[in-house]
């Protein structure tokens, strides 16, 4: 089979009998890119990849994976592999009957076989769970053999379900340096659906964030956590959550940021459109993009109400008048609920959404 | 180009395929087997006699006539009276109301103290209702005939109550005791810790939160008892046989001519109060099959 | 424990352990003991060993009747389970009129066994019933008589059996299917297995306890096969649908001898325990579900 793992939505609508779920989606995923769909749960991100995968009916519109159009194609013969969040292994067949039982059963020859269980094996350092079954399996010994029954099926694109979101924190981070590796190495198309944000922006090539069926934003992860393109977006990617002022633009030539306690020339802001003079805005700045400038004069004064110690830094709980606003710091800052602390919002840092529907100024 | 080879586009035109064709034959297939004994015992119980003798058994009745029904309800014959199969019903009713509600009592107390109390011997009693579950019934009822008979409950509607309770306890102890052990542990000992006793916890927490797992275990005791035979055969008396013993005594003892559309109509008769639990309770009864199965 | 709420305890399972005392240990042992008696329609005291089961094992009637059983529960059991698990996945496959079918195949397990029995005994009537159906549609040769042979008349107890309980096994499959990781079955689908090797080498392995309970209930309505036997056959013809706990109700009650009727009990009793014993072992020995 030749591998090729370029996908290509085309309008696709889903509807549950008279509920639409998707109406006309288009996305375009390039050779050997991880795509990751993020979104909260219910934002339709598995239906779209159950629909990629043929598993959930289209209603309208086509899909191609390498460059075939396979809208009416079972999900077998999609070129695809799957990984889903409950692992879905075979439960009283071993770990080398759950890898090898699709092949078998296409009458893959033996030789074959036998040499695809190896290297799948070998990559994921399962050899030695090849006669168990899963119930005699660790949760993360099982989404190994469950990626390992992917990497079989020698196909040129994967598809991961929420892979990680049955582990501990460890086994999380343990193997999404594993899937990275596995993607490197296999040069395969990956799309892996996740509503935890760290998963996406330390996987992904590009992200499509999701909400209400429909893409916010498709982007990098760096545009995505740096130019979100709508208050949504800014809020749901990064942690600690990103700091919204509300207020008002003015000045026309030179635009300013106006609300109750704060003042803030932002002459060098990239519009995206030109807001109207008086307009409503929410000013957005990450917490660890505000910096510490105690003799800059057009610093703003904060108040410090608590500090929570995160081991690799420090998250500062202030007050910017009556406006809370956090901070992130290095970790050995020595700070007190009552400390008054000079600060800077640096301008090309700053993001400004429009107040009314939330969109990107 | 034309529409034939247009691109795959949206929805996988719907095609009937082999598989779905013959899946959908047998399962039509399937459904009137299982159909057709109550459609033929409705068609017969409609016919008249020289219909039945003459068309076959799955014509239509050609002048359909409640008069097997009438007669089997007011004047069928058990032996010499020739009261109806009312008289079954009457007894069936005498015998059932209290059985369901004793046995479910007697159950779900003895389900309540086994699940939350445990006392010692618990394990041991649980193991001894479930093991009787799947006796023979055989066992145990010449021994029980003679100490009711001595006790003077034998032949007597106390008696049969008194036997639906015995033989319904596993199953009604089961359902009830599985339901409570489910129930968080910290209701319990709250309650424990509010200063309520044995009887005030069964009273006021558990027996409300009990309410569905009741109405699978009327479920299952009215369509049990009513469908008894062997019971109500031995312990209930010539003078409170139930409904089924006299259904087949009318069917099995007659004598000369047997009137197939009297006979049908008192089956159809004897089966309409569980078929109406069926029909009414739905996927209750179903649930009521999972709890009873669930054994241990 | 407060002294009153151990006292209230020991009350409430007060009837539970009476029952359990008397009427199930000490029938139970009663019946035994009088299988070794001399008993005929009044038990005796009289020990006489093991005579009334070498006279049980030499009785044309119980031989007949286990013969009919051992045929009975193993037709029974294996096309109960085949019938009502292929009814289940058939179901399951998203069929139109689910409910519907899923009501007709289950209602006449609602039913009594006289019944089912006299309904059948009614179909298969050898001069009004089906043969009669397959003579008015022109087919002269049609014969289906088994009702009254007594060589076949044990498959018609079958084939009214499997009507009564297949929706019963239909029910508990159905629950089972439910119960498996939807994402298995997209799983099957990526991989490209066909619907019946993920059915057989996928889904009935998981369905394990599934098939287990329905396999016990069964067996239980074989060991207590009485009520259609009546309904249906009365035994007949002659004795040649007699079963055991028909054997042992006619001694007791009917043909006074007691002694040889509770030697057949024993001998269900012990069978029943033999047969169920494995199976509800091989049921529970993976770490119980629910705590007992």
């Amino acid at each position: 089979m030749d591998r090729q793992g370029n996908v290509s939505l085309r309008g696709v609508a889903v509807a549950y009998g008279p509920v639409r779920v998707f109406d006309r989606l288009d996305l375009e995923v390039a050779q050997s890119e991880f795509l990751v769909l993020l979104g909260p749960s219910g934002c339709g991100k598995s239906t779209l990849l159950n629909a990629i995968a043929g598993l959930t009916e289209i209603d309208d519109g086509e899909i191609w994976i390498g460059g075939r159009n396979v809208t009416w194609h079972e999900p077998k013969d999609r070129g695809i592999a799957m990984v889903f969040q409950s692992y879905a292994l075979y439960p009283r067949m071993n770990v080398r009957a759950n890898l090898s039982f699709g092949l078998r059963v296409a009458r893959t020859p033996r030789a074959e076989i036998e040499r695809r269980v190896r290297v799948a094996a070998e990559m994921l350092q399962i050899g030695d769970l090849l006669d168990r079954r899963p119930a005699e399996l660790s949760g993360g010994q099982r989404q190994r053999v469950a990626i390992g029954r992917a990497l079989v099926r020698d196909a040129g694109v994967f598809l991961f379900d929420e892979p990680l979101s049955n582990l501990d924190a460890q086994l999380r981070s343990e193997l999404r340096v594993e899937i990275k590796r596995l993607h490197q190495r296999l040069g395969a198309t990956m799309i892996y659906v996740t509503h935890d944000q760290i998963e996406a922006l330390t996987l992904a090539d590009r992200i499509a964030v999701m909400k209400d069926r429909t893409f916010q934003q498709i982007g990098t992860p760096q545009e995505i956590y740096l130019r979100p393109v709508n208050r949504f977006v800014a809020t749901f990617v990064g942690s600690p959550a990103m700091n919204f002022v509300p207020g008002r633009i003015e000045g026309a030539g030179a635009p300013v940021f106006r609300s109750a306690s704060l003042r803030l020339p932002v002459p060098g802001y990239k519009f995206a459109h030109a807001p109207a003079d008086g307009a409503p805005v929410e000013l957005g700045i990450r917490p660890e993009h505000i910096i510490l400038a105690p003799d800059a004069s057009d610093a703003q004064e904060v108040s410090v109400e608590m500090s929570e110690p995160m081991g690799s830094d420090l998250l500062a709980w202030t007050r910017l008048g009556d406006l809370p606003l956090s901070i992130r710091l290095p970790a050995e800052t020595m700070l007190t609920p009552g400390d008054r602390l000079r600060i800077l919002l640096p301008e090309n840092r700053l993001n400004l959404f429009d107040a009314t529907n939330g969109a990107r100024l | 180009m034309s529409a034939a080879i247009r691109e795959p586009r949206g929805r996988r035109p719907w095609k009937p395929t082999p598989a779905r064709l013959g899946l959908y034959a047998f399962l039509l297939i399937s459904a009137l087997f299982f159909l057709m004994p109550l459609y033929v015992m409705v068609v017969t119980s409609l016919k008249g006699m020289p219909e039945i003798r003459q068309a076959h058994l799955l014509n239509l009745p050609a002048a359909p006539s409640f008069a097997a029904w009438s007669k089997a309800w007011f004047a069928a014959c058990t032996g010499l009276s020739c009261n109806g199969i009312r008289v079954g019903f009457i007894n069936s009713l005498r015998i059932m109301v209290p059985s369901v509600i004793v046995s479910i009592l007697v159950g779900a107390i003895t389900g309540y103290a086994l699940s939350f109390w445990r006392p010692r011997g618990a394990v041991l009693l649980f193991g001894v209702l479930i093991a009787v579950a799947f006796i023979p019934y055989q066992v145990f009822i010449y021994p029980l005939v003679r100490i009711f008979s001595y006790l003077g409950i034998n032949n007597s509607v106390p008696g049969i109550v008194v036997i639906h309770t015995i033989f319904g306890l596993p199953t009604m102890t089961l359902i009830f005791r599985n339901h409570f052990a489910a129930l968080p542990e910290e209701l319990f000992k709250a309650a424990r810790v509010d200063g309520a006793g044995f009887w005030r916890i069964f009273g006021a927490i558990m027996l409300p939160m009990a309410l569905p797992i009741i109405v699978v275990a009327v479920i299952l005791q009215v369509t049990g008892i009513w469908n008894d035979f062997i019971f109500g055969l031995v312990f209930a008396g010539r003078e409170n046989l139930p409904m089924t013993v006299q259904l087949n005594n009318i069917v099995n003892s007659t004598q000369g001519e047997r009137e197939y559309n009297v006979e049908m109509a008192a089956t159809l008769l004897t089966a309409t109060v569980p078929l109406v639990v069926y029909f009414i309770s739905g996927r209750w009864f179903v649930r009521g099959i999972a709890a009873g199965a669930v054994k241990g | 424990m407060r002294i009153g709420s151990r006292l209230s305890t020991h009350l409430a399972l007060a009837p539970a352990l009476l029952i359990a005392l008397v009427a199930y240990c000490g029938a139970m042992g009663w019946t035994i003991w009088i299988s070794f008696t001399n008993s005929r329609m009044l038990p005796s005291s009289v020990f006489v060993g093991l005579r009334q089961y070498s006279s049980l094992a030499t009785n044309e009637r119980w031989l007949t009747s286990v013969q009919n059983i051992a045929i009975f529960g193993l037709l029974f059991i294996a096309m109960a389970l085949v019938l009502g698990f292929m009814l289940a996945a058939l179901i399951d496959q998203r069929v139109r009129a689910e409910s519907l079918l899923r009501s007709v195949f289950l209602y006449p397990f609602s039913m009594s066994f006289i019944v089912t029995g006299l309904a059948w005994r009614w179909l298969l009537d050898p001069t009004l019933g089906i043969e009669k159906v397959g003579h008015d549609l022109g087919l002269a040769w049609f014969r289906f008589d088994w009702l009254v042979r007594p060589e076949r008349v044990i498959y018609t107890l079958v084939l009214a059996a499997v009507w009564h309980a297949a929706g019963l096994v239909m029910a508990i499959m159905l629950a089972g299917l439910r119960g498996v990781d939807p994402e298995i079955w997209k799983a099957v689908r990526v991989d490209g297995i066909p619907a019946w090797r993920a059915y057989l080498f996928i889904v009935v392995p998981l369905m394990r306890g599934s098939f287990a309970t329905a396999v016990i209930l069964l067996a239980v309505s074989v060991a207590r096969l009485y009520d259609l036997s009546v309904a249906m056959t009365n035994g007949g013809p002659g004795i040649a649908s007699e079963v055991p706990a028909k054997f042992v109700m006619d001694h007791l009650f009917e043909r006074g001898n007691v002694g040889l009727a509770t030697a057949a009990a024993t001998t269900m009793l012990i069978t029943v325990a033999a047969v169920l014993a494995p199976l509800m072992y091989w049921q529970y020995r993976q770490p119980a579900r629910r705590p007992l």
